[in-house]
């Protein structure tokens, strides 16, 4: 099953201060899309190394839109990738789109 | 206590600006996307605390720590567990977030990071166990030298050293400022900056962040000119 993100882990931090949430809305919308598009390119290079990066780089967002389960995904992704192993690509990739599907309603929605 | 955050991550940025904001503890003096940048900052202004991001492009964390001296107090940042055992050759390392660090985590991190700045104030504070005592034993290739200490005019940290300026002869003993100025009168040295300690007997003049000592110019932090200035016999 899908893991829904959500913003508990922002909303705590902004302790009621709404521009708070919607300046991390705002730039995580701004900055997943370059990161996923990093991530394709180096994995069309088959830079696995780089793509493990990229990927490292991803999994703290997705901590903070509350992806417990899909971070553990992403932490064995990465590892998969720095041993030039895809297993767990489709699952990992997945999570992208909902967070990219979820930042972008929200960003339009605050 | 101030402090900057280096993290080429926007998002976490704004996330430790806000929980910076949220502990009345901690103030903070500025923000960078890159080491470069932070290290041309410390060139020129002095923090007691950073928040250092290990995983960074080009110039990662510790290469950050390697290039600056006398490092303030440093909290990494990383979803890495596996850096937490270089973390511990560094001293200046106090503590370790994993990322997306809570506000509970992070105020006990601020906790422990005011708790050893406090003790660092104290410990330069601290008078010598006995007034009377005027020497001072330096071990310098297994010969332990006598220094008298009013002759002794600046001390400068250099790294696992330091450096010793007296009237007579210089010496670079392996040791820190910290431990040196236990055993200094507190009457008559201050830590006039994070990377020097002076005689404020051998002041010839002062102007405007530096003081003269000898041939020597040696900075004066904002935070420590105060203190300076408390005890000149100003008319």
């Amino acid at each position: 099953m899908v893991e829904i993100p959500n913003l508990n882990y922002v909303d705590g931090l902004s302790k009621g201060d709404r521009s708070f949430t919607k300046k991390i809305i705002s730039i995580v919308a701004r900055e997943l899309p370059v990161e996923i598009k990093t991530y394709q390119l180096e994995l069309e290079k088959k830079d696995y190394s780089k793509t493990a990066d990229t990927v490292h780089k991803l999994k703290h967002k997705i901590r903070i839109l509350g992806l417990e389960k899909s971070y553990g995904i992403a932490e064995e992704y990465e590892l998969n990738l720095r041993k030039g192993n895809l297993d767990l690509k489709s699952v990992f990739e997945e999570t992208l789109e909902t967070m990219l599907f979820f930042v972008r309603k929200k960003n339009q929605e605050l | 206590m101030n402090c900057i955050v280096v993290d080429d991550d926007e998002t976490f940025r704004a996330i430790f600006e806000q929980l910076v904001d949220n502990n009345p503890s901690v103030k903070i003096q500025g923000s960078f996307s890159s080491a470069i940048e932070a290290i041309k900052y410390l060139n020129f202004n002095e923090v007691d605390l950073i928040f250092l991001d290990i995983h960074m492009p080009d110039f990662d964390g510790f290469d950050f720590i390697r290039t600056i001296k006398n490092p303030p107090n440093i909290i990494l940042t990383t979803a890495d567990k596996n850096f937490a055992l270089e973390a511990f050759e560094y001293e200046c390392i106090i503590d370790y977030f994993v990322k997306p660090v809570t506000q509970e985590r992070f105020d006990k991190g601020i906790v422990k990071a005011v708790s050893l700045f406090k003790e660092s104030a104290v410990t330069y504070k601290n008078p010598v166990p006995d007034e009377s005592v005027n020497d001072l034993y330096i071990n310098i290739d297994r010969r332990l030298i006598k220094i008298d200490i009013p002759t002794i005019s600046i001390i400068e940290a250099r790294g696992d050293y330091i450096y010793l300026k007296t009237d007579t002869k210089n010496y670079t003993v392996h040791s820190t400022l910290k431990k040196i100025v236990d055993k200094l009168p507190k009457e008559i040295f201050l830590k006039a900056h994070r990377s020097f300690v002076i005689n404020t007997k051998k002041i010839i003049d002062i102007q405007d962040n530096s003081v003269l000592i000898g041939k020597d110019v040696i900075p004066v932090s904002r935070s420590n000119r105060s203190e300076l200035m408390r005890r000149l016999n100003l008319l």
